[in-house]
């Protein structure tokens, strides 16, 4: 059998069977015998203090078991902080209940435990909860002013968090040169929305002392490490399980009150709590996106090279600090990311992360990033057209070139070699172009408004512990492990810390381990999404799977085989230096002797004495436990074209063409590598087109269902073309760049830079997205007008 | 407990007679009554097509039909499409093409491909974006799936 078959090859997933027939496990698949269900009656006040609950005639409505406030599990867990080392920082204890305060509507404020979802949903409604209402939080940038009312008692201010990075004289820069382009960006809230809401099944065996949360989560690990600490057990007696999950993007990423709240109850009933969040309650309670107000202004000189940019940024950050990523994580990112792949020696980018009546801030797919590159893009395109240069020569223009890395950015961020020019000049070829501006301009002659947008960006994966996943944030999310054993037939059975939400990581990671063990894929089995599998583990986010996985299968492979040679040694009576591994078999130099794995392994298991029993003593079972910290980050990069029509009359906008040309490294599984980034992009052109979350000036949420927040279907989405030109291998081990948020990163500018395009001969530039037909109207309508005027 | 009504109803070719209450909805019974938690539900309110099964032959949403008014009807959910090892073309398709991530989605974008692929030409790529823009995927931009049923052969039958 030939080493090295599987990685890189379509490999069809493992996973599909049981998705595809039905017996998949998400959360609210499981079955515990006497399971309780419990319904919320959550705030319908953004912002108001809790004067009073009845709660009398919900205890007697039918199949009640108990109907609990914030008084009621006062004591049952210890307060939950998202601390941070950043200076100015103000945490916000999470409120598993709310206490005294609502703070955005969707809050839970009563807990109702019932026989089934339908009985605890009736009981649900006949509580009674009165109000005095205060005055109501709500733009970001008011709340940020001092006169402002507060959220939070007894706070300095509603900033949260504030950051700041600065390189050169941003002021010598943007005064001095011929050409400025300046805007007001604005990025509309949004939510992940993965299609499984979030749901999450507490057991207590009170017999046992012990606690299961099942949770549809990206990092099980994470949830442990705080709910131990909080609810005070033991961690040998609290175990997560995240099983199958149906989709996250981020939202499945932070601690969330209300699996605090299960384990509690589930602790006080002695028993078995489930509960199983409706799509309102997950667009109300989820953790939201984006959402930032980016003042930005870029001076170039005439012939296109960027000297300046500064960045003025308020992030709605929401009501509270999300645990574990704290306010920071989506704002501050975007001046963080800013400078993106270009050479700017000039920058300033400060960033205000503002609290407000609406559900907590958290990561989303690329986190900061679209935002980041939105900005970036937009202005880039604004400046070329003011100079009259093509988009894509101001982008060669100011690229990174490949001899310029590591390439320190204006913001402090490194970049290691990737294939920045290469993927530019690729996307560019692939989409031909040269023709593309040829029809287009016979386009636009015929007075149809076809547009191209390019995208260029970089992005860091799979991060080490040298970096926080998040500013500031005091936990370690830059080691996994795995542990591999062999079995008496000499199949191996891998665990993992790092977890899955759909993205296909347990084949890729089965990928992996049969290639480096030499094996058949079929002999090797993928455990992970469980605490129990490994000591410590982390989870699924920042485009970390595949690097932290594989990195971490490699080095157990490794050790792995190290033991199988010493008793491969033993049971050959040949020096451990004769002996090689390979090919599923250990075989002595002189190829006289050999053993599969089944052979040895069940020799080594099995057979009576066949060991020498010190050597046993000290080799113990064929099994291995690695960790992996690839230290800092991988730079991975990507261009993304689009093509679209705007269509004047039906106020349409038509993605036509889309194009990507990307440097993920070794791909483990080409097929997963094209899936992930066709749903990026899916919900990077949901974020520029169609997606947001509406609040109205007194908080009220007006996008609580599937027919107000709009996701992309089948027939909004493009054929996209996926590109992955051959170009050397970063220096983590398996060479793997994260490509898992490029998709969204990348699109969200490319349309809307595309967009901009189409409609530039009206002189209209996009500046907030998502261009919704409403705002797609507005924007004709005024140009119309303004056309008329002249 | 509330008023019960008494139903009968095939599923997967196995049929059931449950008492259940007029506001149980049918994606409910199955899930919870009959513990077929192969349908996924992701929205209750008739726009995401997670829910979709087929009823009589057609795809229908089992979030927005009460268990009562499937009294007497013939349900196909996904665990009435083939089994792992042998598998229906529609899942051979989507498992080939990499169709799926989560696997949420797929019960129900798998009945309604099977419903279109009876009653639609689905000729050209712009057709079976058209029939699939009632389901929601959240993970794969459609683009393999869109692949998926463009590579069924249209004259074999849809399930085994
Ligand atoms: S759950 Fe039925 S359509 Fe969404
Ligand atoms: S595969 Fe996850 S929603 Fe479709």
């Amino acid at each position: 059998m030939p080493e090295g078959r599987y990685v890189g090859a379509p490999i069809k997933r493992r996973e599909d069977a049981r998705l595809l027939t039905g017996e998949s496990r998400f959360v609210d698949d499981i079955r515990i015998a006497g399971t309780k269900s419990v319904a919320f009656r959550r705030s319908d006040h953004a912002h108001a203090r809790i004067v009073s609950i009845n709660t009398d005639a919900a205890k007697q409505s039918p199949g009640v078991v108990g109907v609990f406030t914030a008084a009621d599990i006062e004591g049952d867990a210890r307060p939950i902080i998202a601390s941070s080392r950043m200076a100015n920082y103000q945490p916000t204890p999470m409120q598993i209940l709310a206490k005294d305060k609502v703070r955005f509507v969707g809050e839970a404020v009563v807990a109702v435990v019932a026989e089934n979802r339908y009985l605890a949903e009736d009981a649900a409604e006949l509580v009674e909860i009165d109000y005095e209402p205060l005055a109501p939080v709500t733009d970001a940038e008011a709340a940020a002013r001092p006169d402002s009312p507060l959220l939070h008692d007894g706070f300095a201010s509603n900033v949260l968090v504030e950051r700041e990075f600065k390189r050169g004289d941003v002021v010598e820069a943007l005064w001095r040169p011929p050409v400025k382009v300046k805007a007001r960006f604005r990025v509309h809230r949004k939510t992940p929305l993965a299609l499984e809401s979030r749901v999450c099944l507490a057991e207590f065996q009170a017999a046992k002392s012990h606690m299961t949360l099942y949770t549809s989560s990206q990092v099980p690990g994470i949830i442990k490490d705080a709910l131990v600490k909080a609810l005070d057990i033991p961690g040998s007696h609290f175990r997560v399980v995240a099983p199958d999950v149906g989709g996250g993007f981020g939202g499945k990423t932070s601690l969330y009150p209300e699996e605090a709240l299960v384990c509690i109850l589930a602790r006080k009933i002695r028993g078995a709590v489930k509960w199983c969040s409706d799509r309102s309650e997950d667009l109300l309670a989820t953790s939201q996106a984006f959402d930032e107000i980016v003042d930005a202004e870029m001076s170039v000189d005439e012939a296109g090279r960027i000297l300046g940019v500064t960045a003025e940024v308020i992030g709605d950050v929401g009501a509270y600090s999300i645990y574990p990523w704290t306010a920071g994580i989506e704002p501050v990112q975007v001046i963080s990311f800013l400078p993106g792949p270009y050479r700017i020696e000039h920058y300033h980018g400060r960033v205000r992360g503002v609290a407000t009546c609406k559900p907590p801030m958290g990561p989303y797919r690329g986190v900061g990033r679209p935002v980041a590159t939105f900005v970036m893009e937009r202005l880039i395109d604004m400046a070329a057209r003011k100079l009259g240069l093509d988009a894509l020569q101001m982008r060669l223009t100011n690229i990174v070139q490949p001899h310029e890395f590591p390439y320190k950015t204006a913001s402090g961020m490194r970049w290691d070699k990737a294939g920045f020019v290469e993927c530019l000049k690729d996307a560019a070829e692939a989409i031909e172009y040269a023709a593309l501006r040829e029809t287009q301009a016979k386009a636009h002659a015929e007075g149809r408004m076809l547009g191209i947008g390019i995208a260029t960006f970089a992005e860091l994966t799979g991060i080490g512990s040298r970096l926080s996943a998040s500013p500031g944030m005091p936990i370690n999310t830059g080691t996994e492990t795995a542990h591999l054993s062999m079995d008496a037939t000499g199949g191996v059975t891998a665990r993992f810390g790092v977890t899955c939400y759909g993205q296909g990581l347990e084949t890729a990671l089965a990928q992996v381990v049969a290639d480096e063990m030499g094996m058949l894929i079929e002999d090797v089995r993928i455990i992970q999404g469980d605490t129990d599998a490994v000591g410590h583990g982390v989870g699924a986010f920042a485009s970390r799977g595949a690097v932290m996985g594989a990195g971490a299968a490699m080095l157990a492979c490794e050790a792995l085989k190290e033991k199988l040679v010493k008793a491969a040694s033993a049971l050959l009576n040949a020096p451990e230096d004769e002996i090689s591994v390979g090919q599923g078999a250990l075989t002595t130099r002189d190829g006289e002797s050999a053993l599969t794995y089944s052979e040895l392994a069940e020799r080594y298991y099995s057979h009576m004495g066949a060991v020498p029993l010190e050597i046993k003593n000290a080799l113990g079972e064929l099994s291995v436990s690695r960790m992996y910290d690839p230290e800092w980050g991988t730079t991975s990069c990507a261009t993304h074209i689009a093509v679209v029509e705007v269509e004047r009359e039906a106020c349409k906008i038509k993605v036509l063409q889309y194009v990507v040309s990307d440097d993920c490294g070794q791909m483990i599984n080409p097929l997963i590598v094209d899936g992930q980034l066709h749903g990026g992009i899916a919900q990077g052109i949901g974020a520029a087109l169609f997606e947001e979350l509406a609040y109205d000036d007194d908080g009220q949420h007006l996008s609580a269902s599937l027919v107000d927040y709009v996701v992309p279907s089948a027939s909004d989405v493009p054929r996209m073309a996926m590109r992955h030109p051959e170009l050397e291998k970063p220096e983590n081990l398996g060479g793997i760049r994260g490509i898992g948020e490029n998709g969204t990163i990348g699109a969200v500018a490319a349309i809307a830079n595309a967009v901009s395009d189409a409609l530039a001969p009206l002189g209209i530039e996009v500046t907030e997205v998502p261009t919704t037909p409403e705002r797609l109207f507005r924007m004709l309508d005024a140009s119309k007008k303004e056309m008329s005027n002249i | 407990m509330a008023f019960e009504k008494r139903i009968r109803v095939t599923v997967n070719g196995r049929a059931f007679e449950r008492s259940v209450e007029p506001r149980l909805l049918l994606s409910d019974f199955l899930r919870e009554t009959l513990d077929l938690t192969g349908t996924h539900v992701g929205c209750e309110h008739g726009v995401c097509g997670a829910c979709t099964l087929l009823m009589n032959g057609d795809s229908v949403r089992s979030c927005l039909t009460l268990a009562v008014q499937a009294d007497g009807a013939e349900i196909i959910t996904v665990e009435g499409h083939g089994k792992a090892g042998e598998f229906s073309p529609a899942q051979e398709a989507f498992h080939a093409c990499h169709a799926l991530q989560c696997g949420f989605c797929t019960p129900g974008m798998l009945a309604t491909v099977v419903d279109a692929l009876r009653k639609l030409p689905l000729d050209s790529e712009a057709e079976v974006r058209e029939a699939l823009a009632g389901n929601l995927c959240r993970c794969t931009g459609y683009q393999h799936i869109v692949d998926a049923v463009l590579t069924i052969n249209t004259k074999e039958e849809g399930i085994s």
